[in-house]
């Protein structure tokens, strides 16, 4: 059974239509790619499986538990979302790490607010902190940067921020971890690292969205890839036979534009 | 006569560093709770908050003063400060934190408005509640922002409250002033500026070194 199930899911800003019912799934262990031109809606459709933008229709569950079904208010509630938001994980374009923290505060610092809300707490502080810090640290191992780990964000550079903000995506152990385009806001020399990352953990089998413009890269990662315009899915299944020989017209007009550069 | 004058100037001091302190306790958390009602989603509240902030910053901190310290006393019959020294500085205290805290809260907007929206979402989708974000990721580096413009206004409130004298507080302006009232001479006044310049420069000097504790980030 997938693991993500996403159904009919409408999203409009003021009179503007920017999802117009999609609908996919998605495979515990897969990675699922998104391209699109800017605007069609790829970002918008992240935002919405993380909550920060509830969407007007539509019904999203993880391991068939219904999330969020927007035919039934009480499963709206902010109070609620908050706590689900956490079966995703979410890496912004910008990044968007917490400047006044070093890496391993970033990486730590929910896992900490988190623990305080557990009833052994108070007398288990240490221990518990300590066991905090020591993931923090392995997930920083992993991303590469044991020895930034205490380097404020602006110590570092973009393709190393945007490792830490991996790291603290995966600290809360989501069941799937998105990514805005990890790296369009970066250097195109600093890419490589980032994406080498994102490839790491694709083969570790961790379930993952990745919404980006690096097609070759999409090509080679993901397992599955949906390429989206003006809202809608136009196209989606296997990567190499959408981007090698896409079916749709307007997937191949993309391309076309897009390899022209 | 220059020790007389000292411990007259000491004692007015003592004053203005009350008004000055009391207003800055109050005034601080008063001004974050009217900038939060600036920015309500709930319009009444917001439009209530706007008219209140509109209506102190428009009129002069003297005339608020005024009003406040004699107004109870004319619209009820009875004066709701007590006559002697303590209720004018209370009343003082009173009218100066209405006031700064409507031109604080205006600089907290701005430092909360500054902090890009992206931090907010970062703590949002890592399950964070309202009150940790803010209290977690937004208020230091709004701190951060609103060191300097809040340094500026802090300072202009330590001469403010030589306003106080209007309502006959014993504070340091009132206190140079009296020994030209009595005996004629002037050079009370100018050595009452350097109490002021004095308070000034501590200040300054302790705003230089929050601003240079919050370089280690940006």
């Amino acid at each position: 059974m997938a693991i993500l199930e996403v159904k009919n899911i409408e999203k409009n800003f003021d009179n503007t239509k920017v999802l117009k019912d999609v609908s996919f799934s998605l495979e515990e262990g897969n990675a699922l790619a998104i391209i699109g031109s800017s605007g069609s809606g790829k970002t918008t459709l992240l935002r919405c499986l993380n909550f920060l933008e509830k969407p007007d229709k539509g019904v999203i569950s993880v391991k068939g538990e219904t999330l969020f079904d927007a035919s039934i208010p009480a499963t709206m509630r902010d109070k609620d979302l908050r706590t689900k938001r956490l079966h995703f994980g979410m890496v912004f374009q910008s990044f968007n790490l917490f400047p006044q923290y070093t890496a391993l505060e970033n990486v730590t610092l929910a896992e900490k607010l988190f623990a305080q809300e557990r009833p052994d707490f108070r007398q288990r502080k240490k221990e518990i902190l300590d066991e905090i810090n020591e993931h923090g640290n392995a997930l920083l191992k992993q991303m590469g940067l044991e020895e930034r780990k205490d380097h404020y964000p602006h110590q570092l550079s973009g393709g190393q921020q945007q490792r830490v903000a991996i790291a603290r995506a995966l600290a809360l152990k989501p069941d799937i971890l998105c990514f805005d385009e990890p790296t369009s806001a970066l250097d195109p020399e600093l890419t490589g690292e980032v994406l080498k990352v994102i490839r790491g953990l694709a083969e570790q089998k961790t379930t993952m969205i990745i919404v980006t413009h690096e097609m070759a890269f999409a090509r080679d990662v993901s397992d599955q890839l949906i390429f989206m315009d003006d809202g809608v899915i136009v196209e989606q299944g296997d990567p190499r036979q959408v981007i090698d020989n896409p079916r749709e017209e307007r997937t191949k007009q993309f391309l076309t534009r897009y390899t022209q550069g | 006569m220059f020790w007389n004058v000292t411990q007259s100037l000491m004692n007015g001091l003592a004053t203005t560093f009350e008004i000055f302190i009391l207003t800055l306790i109050f005034a601080l958390p008063l001004g974050l709770v009217v900038a939060f009602g600036s920015m309500s989603k709930f319009k009444p509240l917001r439009y209530l908050v706007d008219v209140l902030v509109w209506i102190i910053r428009g009129t002069p901190l003297m005339l608020q003063l005024i009003i406040i310290f004699y107004g109870p006393g004319l619209w009820l019959g009875k004066n709701i400060w007590s006559g002697d020294e303590a209720g004018r500085i209370t009343a003082t205290v009173v009218a100066f934190t209405l006031n700064y805290a409507c031109y604080f809260s205006v600089i907290f907007r701005g430092g909360i408005e500054g902090v890009p929206k992206g931090q907010r979402e970062a703590g949002k989708v890592l399950g964070m509640t309202n009150s940790q974000i803010f209290f977690k990721i937004t208020l230091l580096q709004m701190v951060k922002r609103v060191v300097p413009p809040m340094s500026n206004e802090i300072i202009t409130l330590v001469k403010d409250t030589s306003l106080a004298r209007i309502i006959a507080a014993y504070e340091l302006t009132f206190a140079g002033y009296s020994f030209m009232k009595s005996a004629g001479i002037t050079w009370p006044l100018f050595y009452t500026g350097v109490f002021y310049l004095l308070f000034v420069g501590i200040l300054t000097i302790i705003f230089k070194q929050i601003e240079k504790k919050l370089e280690y980030f940006r």
